[in-house]
């Protein structure tokens, strides 16, 4: 049985007075992975950001859905909450907080029943081991002085412990290379079972390791094709500019 | 609680205040007659008396500094202040001696707690004078002597004679003068060669009554080769009109011996807390002052090192939090006067709904003392566009083989670290909480454990309702 977890409907978004985002339209089902390809500039970032409320996108016409819920209605701490995550292309750094307490923190105040110590003491060494991480990752501040690639292994560790319904990753590949590409991408294919998941990417090597059911080619603020991943192998090969009715 | 009171009081949790149980308690005003009362009463020697006066008359015609924030100082007014008030008849070695309301304020601050779990030694003082007072057996029998100062100006007035005011004489400002002028507890604490004190001794000051006015009066000796940490703690009830805080602490690090010295000040909105701290540090000897300013109405204080001895080092790290109604103007003063000394400095503030943080400092190397380095580092962070930060760095440096860095950053929260931490899961609270701790974190991890989370839940609860 199908259930539908997101849907966008004619969405309309600005940044600072500049139309980004002209119509787009999507639903994704639970177990469903779908990925959006485009070029810089696309508005695929933007679509993610505001999904997750980001207070710079606003939107200027159309809805989202969370759960057949309008988005608007939830601030950005209760979206987290109710089982939205996402994975940010540049994560913000916080600097004198540690990983560990940040997790911990962060856990509790999503999850309806916070785990006891030792419980998610267990939980968080898995989760890390799945992903390669050192210990000493728990004692370093949010994000300070990270290489690239290991933000974005934070970013899944985040991921892995929210267990989110809804995943968003935006370009979570960029700036991995191909050893933690894999375990990232098996992180992302465990959470991906039972959720919903839209992979914004670039590159089709991710999607080589995660298998999308539908791919989507963005250009100009709207979705212009949507096929399965035989459309990924094709953006590689041939760009976008087949597609871009403007050019 | 009238709403009234609440809007005064709002969030600061040791805003609460006993039933005045005085056994003496002084008229409003000073006077040199108010001086020598207090000295007779604590049935001083000659020489104190002496000191005392000498330090009122200066006092008297000393100005107001003219900086900081004169407004506010030239808002104190001197008469309308208690000198001295006496809550206890003597300093008790068992808090079930202490007098039962008096007590119900430490356990609610949760000193006795405190004192069993993790610290050597403890000095309670309420109002003018200390209350309670012990110190481990131990520590005792290796012949470290803590007591509140009057106790330890009657068991040993030579070396308090030799000591008192040669770091801080009364001369050096207004306010200390005031304080040698009428000076009433404090700490008096002496480390013997070679002894390493591993826990904390603590000194707890709590002012109760209204328009009272607290000057303790701390002298540490280290003597060679000994180290011992030191904290302190202080809260106030709220009250609509002005307290008074006016503290000298001397600190004195004999050869190779090493103070810290470790205060979370948390004083009500309505008390002015005017403090000098100054250390010397002789050869080889090394102070911190660790200096974490929450509280009060206007806090002037600028813990200060002579590194007079070749090799010493010295290490001031603090934290100004200025909400609403708040000015904190803090910093640190070193001054390298022997060769191969060195100095950190790293001050960081916080500036929310109005409140305003100084950073007022000194470096100074002398013209002889070659091969010093120091480094200063002064962060600071800005709510609103309401609130202001200021920093006030001076620098004298007498010969070039100093090597100096400086380093200043104003910043303000940024909308891309509250976006990432609500998206997961943390309200817009939360998250200014989060990132205020982590800002003070350098600060924070300095302190001992207890104090640590005590100050984190403290900055947490400031955060709370602080979005418009």
């Amino acid at each position: 049985m199908a259930e539908e977890i997101l849907r966008i409907e004619n969405l309309h978004v600005s940044v600072e007075g500049t139309l980004i985002l002209k119509g787009v339209n999507l639903t994704i089902q639970r177990g469903e992975i779908h990925a959006i390809m485009g070029r810089n500039g696309a508005g695929k970032s933007t679509l993610a950001n505001v999904v997750m409320g980001h207070p710079a996108y606003v939107i200027t016409e159309g809805s989202i859905f969370y759960k057949g819920q309008p988005l608007e209605e939830l601030a950005v701490f209760e979206r987290a909450r109710a089982g939205m995550f996402l994975s940010f292309q540049y994560p913000a750094v916080i600097p004198g907080v540690q990983v560990g307490t940040f997790l911990k923190k962060s856990v509790t105040s999503v999850r309806d029943v916070p785990p006891k110590g030792r419980e998610f003491r267990k939980e968080l060494t898995a989760a890390m081991e799945q992903l390669s991480m050192d210990k000493s990752f728990l004692s370093r501040y949010v994000n300070d002085g990270f290489s690239g690639g290991e933000k974005k292994r934070l970013e899944i560790l985040q991921m892995l412990l929210l267990k989110p319904q809804l995943a968003l990753l935006d370009e979570t590949d960029s700036g991995l290379d191909i050893d933690a590409l894999r375990i990232v991408a098996k992180g992302i294919n465990e959470v991906a079972v039972d959720s919903a998941c839209l992979i914004i990417t670039h590159y089709q090597r991710l999607l080589d390791l995660v298998k999308p059911h539908f791919v989507h080619a963005m250009i100009d603020g709207a979705i212009v094709q949507t096929g399965g991943p035989e459309l990924a192998l094709e953006l590689e090969d041939r760009g976008y500019e087949w597609l871009d009715v403007t050019a | 609680m009238t709403d009234e009171a609440q809007d005064v009081i709002g969030d600061y949790r040791y805003g609460f205040h006993d039933p005045e149980n005085s056994t003496i308690r002084f008229d409003k005003g000073l006077s040199e007659q108010v001086v020598r009362d207090i000295s007779e009463l604590k049935n001083e020697p000659q020489w104190m008396t002496d000191i005392r006066v000498k330090a009122y008359r200066h006092f008297v015609e000393r100005v107001m500094p003219d900086w900081g924030n004169c407004s506010l100082l030239d808002q104190i007014d001197f008469e309308s202040i208690i000198y001295f008030l006496r809550s206890s008849t003597k300093t008790e070695k068992s808090w079930d001696e202490v007098p039962d309301d008096i007590k119900n304020t430490f356990d609610r601050l949760g000193i006795p707690d405190a004192e069993q779990k993790w610290l050597g030694g403890v000095t309670a003082q309420y109002e003018s004078e200390a209350v309670y007072h012990s110190i481990r057996e131990d520590l005792e029998e290796q012949g470290v002597i803590f007591l509140d100062m009057d106790s330890g100006l009657k068991q040993y007035p030579e070396l308090i004679k030799k000591y008192f005011g040669t770091v801080i004489p009364h001369s050096d400002n207004k306010f200390s003068a005031l304080n040698t002028a009428v000076w009433s507890g404090g700490s008096f604490l002496y480390i013997p060669k070679g002894v390493s004190v591993e826990m904390p001794v603590q000194a707890y000051f709590r002012i109760n009554a209204k328009n009272m006015g607290q000057f303790e009066r701390t002298l540490i000796i280290a003597d060679e080769g000994s180290s011992v940490h030191y904290v302190e703690g202080c809260t106030a009830p709220t009250y609509s009109t002005d307290s008074l805080h006016s503290a000298v602490v001397e600190l004195i690090a004999m050869e190779g011996a090493k103070i810290r010295y470790s205060t979370v000040q948390n004083w009500s909105s309505n008390v002015y807390n005017l403090v000098t701290k100054r250390a010397v540090a002789h050869k080889n000897a090394t102070i911190e002052w660790v200096d974490g300013n929450i509280g009060s109405k206007l806090t002037m204080k600028y813990p200060s090192v002579l590194l007079k001895g070749e090799g010493a080092h010295a290490e001031v790290i603090s934290v100004a939090y200025a909400g609403e109604g708040q000015h904190q103007d803090t910093g640190a003063k070193v001054h390298h006067l022997a060769s191969n000394t060195t100095s950190n400095i790293l001050s960081k503030s916080i500036s929310k709904k109005g409140g305003r943080s100084s950073y007022r400092g000194l470096l100074q190397v002398s013209p002889k003392s070659t091969g010093c380095r120091s480094k200063i580092v002064c962060d600071a962070l800005i709510f609103d566009g309401s609130s202001r930060s200021d920093t006030y760095p001076t620098m004298e440096i007498g010969n070039s083989t100093a090597d100096l860095e400086h380093e200043a950053s104003v910043s303000k929260v940024s909308s891309d670290q509250l976006f990432y931490l609500m998206s997961r899961g943390f309200t817009e609270d939360a998250a200014m909480g989060l990132i205020v701790n982590g800002f003070f974190e350098p600060f924070t991890r300095e302190l001992p454990m207890e104090y640590a989370v005590e100050l984190n839940k403290l900055l947490e609860l400031e955060m709370e309702g602080s979005i418009g």
